[in-house]
Parts: structure tokens; sequence; C-alpha cells
């Protein structure tokens, strides 16, 4: 378990936050200039806090009060900044055992192929970082980190400077290192869609505080009162089956059964949902007769007011919780309140694969 | 052929200009890669007076430089009767003060090629480098140095082409004698001072251009393949 309190102020921007991380990925979710990256510098040992306490397990290190400051080298953190930061002058395998060296490890074989493996850098081994494309720099670049023997690995923001097509390709090797290596990552970033498909818990924060701590549903649902647009709830479910007719698989959540149209998902996996708030029906009753596919059944668990005339509706559904995106007229309209009996009408073409 | 060939005694000042150059060079090297560092990273009070004095026998009269290290390092000079005394060091008028002038000469532009190298390179590689687990030292030896090799490289060569031609401040610093002192610029001076000196001035000015053309040859080859090394194959 890794346990941070950390007051720093730089100019006049003060960062007060204190949380704790257990295994799995906790994402620090925050726009730009919320203290996140400060924050992750700081457990890094980048940056040296006014005053804080840092421990990993039951190692300390750091706390201004005792005077203890583990320096950066001997943290055992791997980080995978936004740049790769690669070594221009050493080919791809002599980064990739830079860490490995100073950790004092043998050039374990097995070690390196494994992670080689897993994030498909076989044929980049014996290349030059100059001659690489940005995505594979960045995979490298976290293969660099991972093979340091990390006890957690310190993300900040490591996608953001990819295009959409890049995020897309290194996406699965990160839920790879969440799934298979079971790696403790702290993952920085303000990317609704990164931090729902790849966090277990989400610590957010707002101008250097910890505003929220829960899972991505609870906090990225508070979180779409603020980005608007990008809004929308993260549900996770196994694939149940594949319908051999219309090709829609379908997937067992909380909430119900739910349909996503997707290629190539095996039966037993695990996957997250990402619905959209704004493309959220309420009714109050079940309907009949409409295209939409998946219709959840639960109660209202809470009414926040957006912007003028909007409201996010928060809508329990067998536990997890789905938000609705719907103008104040309709919610006077249906007399919609806190424990409403209500039926959440999802079209399956609006579902993403998180 | 007694036109062309050279005789003993410019053989023995070309030596001795390649001698004096080249420990004036690798003899100036830890300092100069020591300061550029302390002038590129260090933050310190007095850091732009210690930039001046190292810039200082650039743009100061080289005979002005040679007197005052006549001044200093001279048998009765502050320095000179120290390392005489104590450790039997005497550098007027031998060649290793012909080397002590040609380095001081060479200096500015050596520390000059090197911090500008260094202040080009990104310091987000060496942060990296301390989260792998590189102390600052091993940073320094295997992400800094390496980068910063190519600025090294011409500083030496600059430093030593400087070497190659210093005149002004050698001459007045351990005069002008044959086989101790007479540098090849040295050499030429005098043979255009004598009756029937010309076709001597010319072989040996010949000389000092093949060897300024090489060390330029030699500096491009070397920059070349580093500079793949660095930018990646």
């Amino acid at each position: 378990m890794l346990t941070v309190e950390a007051r720093h102020r730089q100019g006049n921007f003060a960062l007060d936050a204190s949380f704790t991380a257990e295994g799995g990925v906790t994402a620090i979710f925050g726009r730009s200039g919320s203290g996140k990256s400060t924050l992750l510098r700081i457990i890094g040992g980048l940056l040296r806090p006014d005053s804080g306490r840092v421990a990993l397990e039951d190692r300390l290190l750091l706390d201004t009060g005792a005077r203890v400051s583990i320096p950066v080298h001997r943290r055992r953190f791997g980080h995978v900044f936004q740049e790769p930061r690669l070594f221009p002058h050493l080919s791809v395998r002599q980064n990739l055992n830079y860490g490995r060296w100073f950790a004092g490890l043998s050039a374990d074989r097995s070690e390196f192929d494994r992670v080689v493996d897993l994030l498909g850098l076989g044929s980049l081994v014996d290349r030059r970082p100059g001659r690489l494309s940005g995505g594979e720099k960045q995979r490298v670049a976290i293969g660099r980190a991972l093979l340091s023997s990390p006890r957690m690995l310190l993300m900040d923001e490591p996608l953001s400077a990819l295009d959409d097509q890049r995020k897309a390709e290194i996406l699965p090797f990160l839920e790879r290192l969440r799934d298979d290596l079971k790696m403790p990552i702290l993952y920085v970033s303000h990317s609704v869609p990164e931090v729902g498909r790849l966090a277990d818990r989400v610590v957010m924060l707002r101008e250097g505080r910890v505003d929220a701590i829960g899972t991505p549903s609870e906090i990225l649902g508070i979180a779409s009162v603020e980005t608007g647009r990008e809004a929308g709830s993260v549900i996770s479910g196994r694939v149940l089956r594949r319908d051999p007719e219309t090709g829609l698989f379908g997937i067992a959540t909380r909430a119900g059964e739910v349909l996503l149209a997707s290629e190539g998902l095996a039966i037993g996996k695990m996957v997250r949902l990402r619905i959209p708030a704004r493309e959220v029906l309420l009714a109050t009753q079940r309907p009949e007769g409409i295209s939409a596919l998946n219709v959840l059944e639960g109660h209202i668990a809470g009414i926040v007011p957006i912007r003028s005339g909007t409201m996010d509706i928060r809508v329990l559904c067998g536990g997890d919780i789905v938000h609705a995106q719907i103008t104040e007229a309709s919610v006077k309209r249906l007399s919609l309140a806190e424990g409403t009996h209500v039926f959440a009408v999802i079209k399956t073409v609006a579902l993403d694969q998180a | 052929m007694d036109v062309i060939a050279l005789s003993a005694e410019e053989w023995t000042a070309i030596r001795l200009s390649l001698r004096v150059s080249i420990v004036a060079t690798l003899a100036s090297l830890p300092f100069g890669i020591a300061l550029a560092l302390l002038l590129a990273r260090g933050r310190f009070w007095g850091r732009s007076v210690l930039n001046g004095i190292v810039h200082l026998p650039l743009i100061l009269p080289p005979v002005v430089t040679g007197y005052i290290l006549l001044i200093l390092f001279g048998r009765r000079g502050a320095i000179g009767s120290f390392l005489a005394e104590q450790l039997g060091i005497v550098l007027s008028f031998r060649w290793t003060g012909a080397a002590l002038a040609c380095a001081v000469m060479g200096f500015p532009l050596m520390v000059r090629s090197i911090r500008l190298s260094i202040e080009a390179i990104d310091a987000k590689l060496e942060e990296a480098a301390g989260t792998l687990g590189a102390s600052p030292l091993f940073v320094f030896l295997t992400v800094t140095l390496p980068l910063m090799l190519p600025g090294v490289i011409a500083g030496m060569i600059l430093a030593f082409a400087k070497a190659m031609g210093e005149f002004g401040a050698t001459i007045t610093f351990v005069s002008n004698i044959p086989g101790e002192t007479q540098t090849l610029s040295a050499a030429i001076y005098t043979f255009t001072q004598v009756p029937g000196g010309d076709a001597g001035a010319l072989r040996l000015t010949l000389v000092a251009i093949a060897i300024s053309m090489l060390a330029l040859l030699a500096s491009e080859a070397l920059a070349r393949v580093i500079g793949k090394r660095i930018e990646g194959e």
C-alpha cells in the first residue's frame, strides 16, 4: 500500500493532498493545473515538497518531519512520462536493460523476453530510438520502466502526447500490465475514457486538493458535471454469449444484460462499457416499440444540476450507477425525484467498449 | 630536392609544436569539462565573473596574456617560484611553459564548445536515468558524458588548432629558443627575419596548412561517427 501526504506551494498554486493506493490501477484524475503531476513528482522523489510523508508498504520514502528523503534513484518506482525520454545514444535493447543494470539484477533473459513479448517489442530491440514511431517509443519507455523491477509504476499522462490511433495501440498493453502482471500503477490523467478503461480506483484532484475518492463510475459521474460532453458512466461485465443471428454480444453486468456491437470478444472475458450520459433516455414505465435494445431498470439515486436547464441523474441499476443527462423540463414533466423507479434506455450503437 | 626536404631544425620545430599542442589540449581537457559543467549547470554568485575570466585570453592581446603568464609563472613570479621551490617544476623558457601558454589561449574555445553541448542536453533524460536507479555520478557517466561528447571533441580540435597557431603569448612567456620553445609559428617568424629564409618559411607554412587540414578532417569524421550514434541508426 502507498500512503501519501503532501503540502507544497509553488507561486500561487498550493497543493495539499493525501490519499492511499492499494494494488491495481489508481488514477489521479483532474483537469490540467489541478496538481496531478506535481503530486506524482513528489511521490517519485523528483520534487521535494514543503512538507509531506510518503511510504510504500513498510518503507518510509519521505518524511519531512523526520528529515527522511530517499533519493529518486533508490525509491524503486518505475516512471513513465508524457514523453518517452529514451536515451538517444543507446539502442532499444540497451535502453531496456538500463534500469536492470542499476537494480543490480543479472541480465536475466527470461524477464527481458517476457517484457519484450508482453509489449510486442521483439522487432524493435536492435534498432535505435531515433527510428521509432511515437507509439513504439512509448512502449519501449514502459518496458524500460518495467524492467527496472519497480514496486509500483508511476505514469504521468503517458498517452497524452499521442494521437488517437496510437493511444488505441497502447491501451491494450496497459491493460495487460494491470491484468497479467498485477503491477500496481499510479496513473495520472485528465482523460475520462482512459481513466474509465484502466482505473480500479480514482482519486480526483481539484485545485491541489483531493475532491473525491471512489470507483471510476462514481467519480467519473461527478466529473461529468464538470467536463460536460465527455461525461458518462463506466460499468463492467462478463461476456456471456454472442447472438448468432445479430452478431451482438451479451454482456452480463450488475445492472442486467447489455447488448454490445463489437468484434472478436472472447466469451467469459471481462469488459468495461462506457455509456455517454447524453445518450441515456429515462422512462418511468418499461418502454415498448422502440429501437433501443438496452433497457436497464433502477432507482434514481441523485439529481444534480449541471448548467442551466440540464440535470445529471444518477440511476442505481442493480449496484451499478448509470448517469443520464436530461433537461430540467423532463425532470419536472416526469416528476423525477430521488427514489423514483425508472428505466434507463441506451442505444446499443451509443455504447463504447471503454 | 633541397627546396622540399625539411632540415633537422625544421623537423624539431614541427615535433615540438605537435608535442606542445597535444599536451596543452589533453592537460586542459579535465579543467575544460569541469569549468564548462560549472558554467552550464552551476547557479552561484560570481558565475558571470568566472565566465569573463575564462574568456579573457580570447579578447586580450596575446602579448598581454604572455606577459601576465611571465609575471605569474616566471621564476620569480608568485606561482612560478612556488612551483620551482616546492615541486621542482620550471615553466619559464621551457617547452612545458609553451604548453601552458597554448593551453591558456585555447581554453576559452574549449570551454565554450563543451558548455554549448552541455546546455543542449535535455535534462529530462537525466531525470529519467535517475528514476531508473542511476545515482547522480552514474547519470553523468552514462547519459551526460556520452551526449556531450561531440562538443568535447569539437572543443579539443579547436584548442589543438589554436595551440598550433599560438605565437604571441608563447614568445612573450618562453621566448624563441630552438629545440626548446621554438614552435612552428615561431620558426616561420624567425625564417622571415633572416636573409634567404623564404624557402624554409614556405616549407613550414605548407606543413602548418597540412596539419590544420588533417585535424579538421579528423574532427569532421569523428563528429559524423558520434552524431550517427546519437541521432540513431
